[in-house]
């Protein structure tokens, strides 16, 4: 089986720090991959080279078999790639059917229409409610971000990823911050994902982790320190070492 | 209070969006009814009338890159100076036909909004209003020195506007001067308006609230700006020409900081980003700047900035972002 999205020797530094080493990594079509390790282990650095937020400084990155490497953010948007941020990364003083709707509107190519486009402004409207409704989020659609409690924010920060109707969902601890009382709203929303979406989880509660996912890598100071089924992952003892060892009670 | 209620919630809201109803409210023709009364009942304001109209049409200009695109500039002079220097310089080398000034003034300007915002937009913050100064300051240096064609330091004059469809004089009472000036701020306001309900409009304010979250959805986000920043400059032209038109003078103050900086402080006192700051604005400002310059000719300025100063401390919406706060206060208390 040909990956969605493969990574073949990808390295980042930050001056003299490493922050990825050498990182060869793929994702099959309709995966269930977390990427687990340690703060500051580069999870997020990874992600955004993936989007190409941030440029690799060698290495390459394969979308649905394209080399996408020095393609822009919104190419890899168009070719099915999209993501949620660690720290929300919203449309603050927007309401929250504007927020998804922006996102609808970049997907269906409406977003920079300026004149008679009033019908297909309806169908984003239309289809930004019913994502919204499907989240539980249809009696905030009117209301402004700012004013949501943070745990719906969290919900809003994924309904903008999915207005993309994305191949491949990047998701950078998306329960970051929620109560646990009130996180399960966003793993329900995670668990019921289409199967045929590729996702990558970053996260750091390890009974969701070992839930959700499939298949799991551990990357520590920027490399990957194995990849392999959640019991490989649970007996391993570096593993325990690095990562469980320190966060896991 | 119920009506006080709704009367308040008809003014000043938030322009735009993909729910919001984009259909002409009543109450959106309102500026233009008192516009016409003024012209009507009070002819000697006719001149003062003018200018403001021209201001607003150039503070809804920068309304659109600063309060839609989130683009701060300090510099959005250059256009309307370039505007009026184009048609300035047309009417008395070339034509004097009105209409065609007004278009050679938008193309100019919007030539020029287009290659300096190319270069500019690929900047943020700081660097680029840096940069929006220095365009600007360029250009002043420029017409100063350009004599042959600007008239430099003493301005450009021996310009005569041919009638407006051959028909309407430019007079000395400002009739006409009026009339033409409410033509095109309405035109102006019209298109403006259009741009800001449309997705195009949505994903600028989509920009002006997170660039990050705008380039992880796909937007083209610099291609947005530039777009947005030509059309704002074209109407900064227009705007620019109408001033040489209705004045037949063009003078070195249309580049100048202080015009630019005046016209940052209307918009602001007026409220950003809704569309009818760029007309409450003008109007409060200049006209206070009319009134208290008869009475304290040295004071005037302190008193704006005090102004200023209050509403940036305690009002960041501006004057209609008052009218909001006052609405959903008047909201809460008829309470549910
Ligand atoms: N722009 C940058 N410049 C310099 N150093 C950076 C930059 N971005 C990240 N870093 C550093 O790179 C390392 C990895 O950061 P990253 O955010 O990718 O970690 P992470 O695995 O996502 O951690 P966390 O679990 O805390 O989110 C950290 O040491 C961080 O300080
Ligand atoms: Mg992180």
């Amino acid at each position: 089986m040909t990956p969605v999205l493969e990574t073949r020797a990808l390295c980042k530094s930050f001056g003299a720090l490493t922050v990825a080493d050498t990182i060869d990594f793929h994702l099959g079509a309709g995966a269930r991959h977390a990427l687990i390790g340690p703060n500051g282990a580069g999870k997020t650095t990874f992600v955004n080279m993936l989007t190409g937020r941030i440029p690799p400084s060698s290495g390459s990155i394969m979308l649905g078999g394209a080399d996408i490497t020095a393609a822009s953010q919104s190419e890899r948007v168009k070719r099915g790639l999209g993501r949620t941020f660690q720290i929300n990364t919203l449309f603050r003083n927007l309401t929250v059917v504007d927020n998804v709707a922006l996102s609808v509107a970049e997907r269906t190519d409406v977003g920079g229409g300026l004149f008679g486009v009033a019908s297909k402004q309806k169908a984003v409207v239309a289809e930004s409610m019913d994502l919204l409704g499907s989240l539980g989020l249809a009696d905030d659609a009117r209301a402004t971000v700012i004013g949501l409690p943070y745990g719906k924010q969290r919900l809003v920060e994924i309904a903008i990823a999915l207005g993309l109707k994305p191949k491949v969902l990047l998701l950078d601890e998306p329960a970051a911050g929620v109560p646990s009382l009130e996180s399960h709203r966003i793993l329900e929303v995670i668990a019921a994902l289409p199967s045929d979406i590729a996702v990558l989880i970053i996260e750091h509660d390890m009974d969701l982790v070992f839930r959700f996912a499939k298949r799991i890598t551990v990357l520590a100071q920027g490399a990957v320190l194995m990849e392999g089924t959640p019991a490989e992952i649970r007996t391993d003892l570096r593993v325990r070492q690095v990562y469980l060892g320190e966060d896991h009670v | 209070m119920t009506i006080a209620a709704r009367l308040l919630s008809r003014l000043a809201p938030h322009a735009g969006g993909y729910i919001a109803d984009a259909r002409i409210r009543p109450i959106e023709y309102l500026p233009w009814v008192v516009a016409i009364i003024i012209y009507v009942a009070a002819p000697e304001y006719l001149p003062l009338g003018s200018y403001i109209l021209i201001l607003m049409l150039f503070a809804l200009s920068l309304d659109l890159i600063l309060g839609y695109g989130g683009i701060i500039t300090l510099g959005h002079t250059a256009y309307f100076g370039i505007g009026a220097y184009s048609a300035g310089i047309l009417a008395k080398f070339v034509t004097a036909e009105p209409f065609t000034g007004l278009v050679v003034a938008a193309v100019c300007a919007g030539v020029f909004g287009l290659i300096t915002g190319a270069v500019i937009l690929r900047t943020t913050g700081l660097t680029l209003l840096m940069l929006t100064l220095a365009i600007t300051s360029i250009c002043y240096e420029v017409a100063n020195k350009a004599n042959d064609w600007t008239g430099g330091a003493d301005g450009l004059s021996g310009i005569t506007m041919n009638p407006v469809f051959g028909q309407f004089r430019f007079d000395m009472f400002g009739n006409t001067a009026y009339l033409y000036s409410l033509v095109f701020l309405i035109l102006g306001w019209w298109i403006v308006r259009r741009i800001v309900y449309s997705p195009f409009g949505a994903s600028l304010a989509g920009i002006r609230e997170n660039p990050v979250r705008m380039h992880a959805i796909g937007a083209p986000v610099y291609g947005r700006l530039v777009v947005v920043y030509t059309i704002s400059a074209m109407i900064a032209g227009v705007a620019g020409a109408l001033l040489t038109h209705t004045t037949q003078f063009v003078g070195l103050k249309v580049l100048g900081f202080e015009l630019s900086g005046d016209l940052v402080v209307m918009l602001i006192l007026g409220g950003v980003g809704r569309l009818y700051g760029a007309i409450v604005g003008p109007l409060i400002y200049l006209v206070a700047q009319d009134l208290l310059a008869k009475q304290y000719p040295e004071y005037w300025y302190f008193w704006i900035g005090a102004l200023l100063v209050v509403i940036v401390l305690f009002a960041r919406g501006g004057l209609l972002g008052i009218v909001d706060a006052l609405r959903a206060r008047f909201e809460k208390a008829r309470g549910r």
